[in-house]
């Protein structure tokens, strides 16, 4: 017998946001959903007409709102499961999920010490559950987020990181084209992004690093040889592939 | 339970046997873990066992590449769903590394560089189930896949095979590692899909 958190439920699709061409909000509605942390994420279990079956793993986009809770998917060509779900999956539509699952890679809003959040394309999502959780809070832990993005297109959520609010710097970083006003060409995030972006190693910042393996994987050894401590940099890897 | 999820198909599907439930095949080898890749010298390299009663067996770089290696080809199955098939390895078995080591332990803590732990019955260990592994398809361990050394372990989910590892500690009861007490399984077969407790 399963209770809790890793039991299936049923979740219901109550709305849809377009983030970008490729990428989709949902708002599900999980009647006892239990709550969460930021940078927690669920289990998407769906199941065909004939019985097959296949599980996916969604961040946390957000902290709850009772029971709605949002993910964002994006559309990854040729994928099993992120085109059904921004293309197909419509507003009504049910689908059995599980969690929250993930304890390590999580912030909590009482935690004063600054947070540095470093994203890659999708990576954003669990770290702008922990923007929107630090808001909800009242917070004032001092954070930074360093958003990586091939093209100005690409920024998910962009209306609510361009509005200003104290305490969060957002640094966007352009990896194919940057938008006219963009001081800089485009480039991938090297060691200067971070060392100005981000915090000075002896401030002992939390840092949260998510998106593709290769990008995590640079971006963790970038903060490392900055000087952060490993133990205070935690990492979540995005994808099944090492690109 | 099972709802139908409408309109979705899944995709085309090719069984293979040797594919545990819920998993699908890579061809390159992804990497996770919690934090950042530690780069651990071989010259600094420690390999310890400790039994329930404290006495601890230690080996060196040099001692480790001294044992009898063995040269494994095992399929490896992800948590988080992938799997890959046939990869070799080359390392020492862990009957090898306990063969001396007198224990009436159950359970093993494998612990790592950088304080990584996970949780094993020690019977999983044995019988040519287990190694300490310093070489991936003929090259060096990469750091990023645990190198210099890793367990490991591939009738389990592949968190079990440590990265970077330090050492095995030897206990009568289990205690949960990093992973397990984040509410993963304790034992987790891919066969059975152990991914979270309760599974
Ligand atoms: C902790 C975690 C959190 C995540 N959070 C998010 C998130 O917030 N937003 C988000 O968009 N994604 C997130 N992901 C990624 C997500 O889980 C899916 O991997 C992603 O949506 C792609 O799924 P898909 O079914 O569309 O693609 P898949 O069909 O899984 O394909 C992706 C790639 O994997 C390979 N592949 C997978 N299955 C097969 C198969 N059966 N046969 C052959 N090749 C295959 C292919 O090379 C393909 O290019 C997260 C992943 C993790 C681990």
């Amino acid at each position: 017998m399963v209770r809790g958190r890793l039991a299936w439920r049923v979740g219901r699709l109550a709305e849809v946001r377009d983030e970008t061409p490729t990428a989709r909000t949902l708002v599900l509605d999980v009647p006892g959903w239990p709550g969460h942390l930021a940078g927690q994420h669920v289990d998407l279990r769906l199941t065909a007409e004939d019985g097959y079956r296949t599980t996916r793993t969604y961040s946390l986009a957000a902290p709850a709102d009772g029971d709605r809770i949002a993910i964002t998917v994006q559309r990854v060509p040729g994928g099993e499961v992120s085109p059904y779900l921004t293309e197909v999956f419509a507003v009504g539509d049910p689908v059995e999920l599980r969690g929250p699952v993930g304890g390590w890679f999580v912030w909590r809003p009482t935690a004063p010490d600054p947070v540095l959040l470093v994203a890659g394309g999708a990576g954003i999502v669990p770290l702008m559950a922990m923007i929107r959780a630090r808001r909800a809070a009242g917070s004032r832990a001092p954070v930074k987020l360093l958003y990586s993005v091939r093209t100005p297109a690409d920024v998910y959520y962009a209306g609510e990181l361009r509005r200003p609010e104290p305490g969060l710097d957002v640094t966007v970083v352009y990896t194919r084209k940057a938008p006219a006003d963009w001081p800089g060409e485009p480039h991938r995030i090297g060691i200067a992004d971070v060392n100005t972006a981000g915090w000075p190693a002896e401030f002992a910042p939390q840092c949260f690093v998510c998106g593709p393996t290769g990008f995590v994987e640079t971006m963790a050894d970038v903060l490392v040889a900055l000087g952060h401590d490993p133990r205070r940099v935690k990492t979540e890897r995005f994808g099944p592939s090492g690109s | 339970m099972g709802i139908v999820t409408p309109g979705f198909r899944g995709r085309a599907r090719t069984a293979d046997e040797r594919l545990p439930p819920g998993q699908y095949l890579v061809e390159d080898f992804p990497v996770l873990s919690a934090g950042p890749t530690p780069r651990v010298r071989t010259e600094n390299w420690r390999f310890t066992v400790t039994t329930e009663t404290g006495r601890t067996h230690e080996w060196s770089w040099a001692d480790l590449l001294a044992l009898p290696s063995e040269t494994p080809t095992v399929d490896i199955h992800c948590v988080t769903r992938w799997s890959k098939l046939g990869t070799s390895w080359r390392g020492v078995s862990l009957d090898t590394l306990l063969a001396d080591v007198d224990t009436a332990a159950d359970y093993v803590l494998a612990e790592c560089h950088g304080g990584y732990t996970t949780n094993l019955p020690l019977e999983d260990l044995l019988d040519g189930q287990a190694w300490i592994a310093y070489e991936f398809e003929g090259e060096e361990l990469a750091p990023e896949h645990g190198g210099p050394a890793r367990l490991l372990v591939p009738h389990l989910y592949f968190w079990k095979s440590a990265k970077w590892i330090e050492g095995l500690r030897l206990t009568l009861d289990e205690d949960l590692g990093f992973w397990e007490a984040a509410g993963y399984h304790a034992y987790g077969d891919p066969w059975r899909e152990q991914r979270y407790q309760g599974d």
